[in-house]
């Protein structure tokens, strides 16, 4: 536990991170999510499939895991393209703020959001554990705030969602941060933020980048 | 003197103004005429200076369309950032969408001049960043009320230049061009306040030459 932690975790930390509705823009406009009920449903399907991947990818990266591979791994859990620019875009917005805080193992500009995210993490000298953590919080702090700008909703009652999630979120972070090689990441897919993600790319009007 | 900190560059480190394209953010109110005067701006400039233009509508390629519709530029040198709701803080919290705005152009199109960033249209407390951009120009205008000006707010106070926009209309809405004048000079200080009307002046001719004699200078 640390005030580094804290640091990056914090949604205004400078890395791009809000303009993205983490598939929430999508979701609502399919009326999908309209609400808190559906918003509580949305955000537990995040977290245990992106956001599990995400905190595993994270943790692997931070504890030294070749980015190379890591970024090839996570392409092929990410079919689709326009979810991929979207991590690619918010892990360069990452590293660009990362490399004026910390100095960075890596030289690469790109690479996908929760590899950045471990990358980062390890010049800050945070654990594998807390990037884990700082990844699970992200993906349902993200939709949470977008949800409150989307559909009005009472900011107090959607911070109380993420606060029945904390559990959750540490118990996602402990876990991915137990996968031991490449070859236990784990592979949970969203299909709906998928199919959600490529309808929302091809609309005219849209407020969020992903 | 510390020779290593010289072995390993970055990379990617930022370029600064100099090695890099001049950066000009336009701000201001909803509907003042920002896209209007970028649209002037391109077409007036686009003969002796290299630019582009990063749009921040939060319709997306709104701003963007509008300037491909009118010509004034290739598609391939005006990029749309979307904000997420929060207009400001793309441009002044947040600029890291912006930032990557910026140098893909010069990446992709080559050394430029000069590379226009327009804010989404907000309100009188819109600034942006100087990480992002090196001079900014604040676009209000007289169908928004003459009071605008004493109003002030960051945009009105510090902005580089401000440009009272759409003088033609002053008469229909009964707004005081000396008022606003008086005002702004007061809130000013030494910045510079300009009056345009792109009805009777479509190249925005003041507006240009202050830009030129920047990117010169």
């Amino acid at each position: 536990m640390s005030t580094t932690l804290l640091l990056l975790a914090d949604g205004r930390f400078p890395a791009g991170g809000h303009a993205h509705s983490g598939g929430l823009e999508a979701a609502v406009t399919a009326g999908r999510v309209r609400d808190l009920e559906t918003l509580a449903a949305f955000l537990d399907g995040r977290l245990a499939t992106a956001g599990l991947v995400a905190a595993a990818f994270a943790a692997a990266a931070c504890r030294g895991g070749d980015t190379s591979t890591l970024d090839s791994e996570m392409d092929a859990r990410t079919p689709s393209p326009a979810l991929r620019k979207a991590s690619r875009a918010q892990g360069r917005a990452l590293l660009r703020a990362g490399r004026t805080l910390w100095t960075l193992s890596t030289v690469e500009r790109e690479l996908h959001h929760p590899v950045a995210l471990g990358v980062v993490a390890a010049a800050a000298g945070l654990a594998p554990e807390e990037a884990a953590l700082t990844a699970a919080y992200g993906t349902v702090t993200g939709p949470a705030s977008a949800a409150v700008r989307l559909l009005g909703l009472d900011p107090y009652a959607t911070h109380a969602l993420v606060a029945r999630l904390a559990r959750d979120c540490d118990a996602v972070a402990r876990r991915a941060a137990r996968v031991a090689t490449v070859d236990e990441l784990p592979a949970c897919s969203a299909p709906l933020l998928d199919i959600g993600a490529e309808a929302h790319a091809s609309w005219e009007v849209r407020l969020f980048a992903s | 003197m510390h020779p290593e900190a010289h072995t390993h560059p970055d990379p990617h480190a930022p370029l600064t103004a100099g090695a890099r394209a001049l950066r000009i953010g336009i701000g201001g109110p909803v509907g003042s005429g920002k896209t209007a005067l970028v649209a002037a701006l391109c077409r007036t400039l686009a003969a002796d200076l290299r630019l582009a233009v990063v749009t921040n509508d939060i319709y997306t390629t709104e701003d963007a369309d509008f300037l491909l519709r009118n010509g004034v530029l290739p598609a391939d040198r005006i990029r749309a950032v979307e904000t997420g709701c929060c207009p400001h803080t793309a441009i002044r919290d947040d600029i890291s969408a912006n930032l990557d705005a910026c140098e893909d152009l010069e990446h992709d199109l080559g050394p430029l001049d000069l590379v226009l960033v327009e804010s989404g249209g907000d309100n009188l407390t819109a600034t942006f960043s100087k990480g992002l951009v090196d001079h900014q120009i604040f676009v209000v205008d007289v169908a928004g009320g003459d009071k605008v000006p004493r109003k002030g707010g960051p945009g009105v106070t510090t902005a580089d230049l401000l440009v009272v926009n759409k003088t033609d209309l002053a008469p229909l809405v009964g707004a005081d061009l000396s008022v606003m004048a008086r005002d702004a000079a007061a809130r000013r200080g030494d910045l510079p306040t300009v009056f345009l009307s792109l009805v009777e002046d479509p190249a925005a001719t003041p507006v240009a030459d202050w830009v030129r004699g920047l990117v010169k200078g």
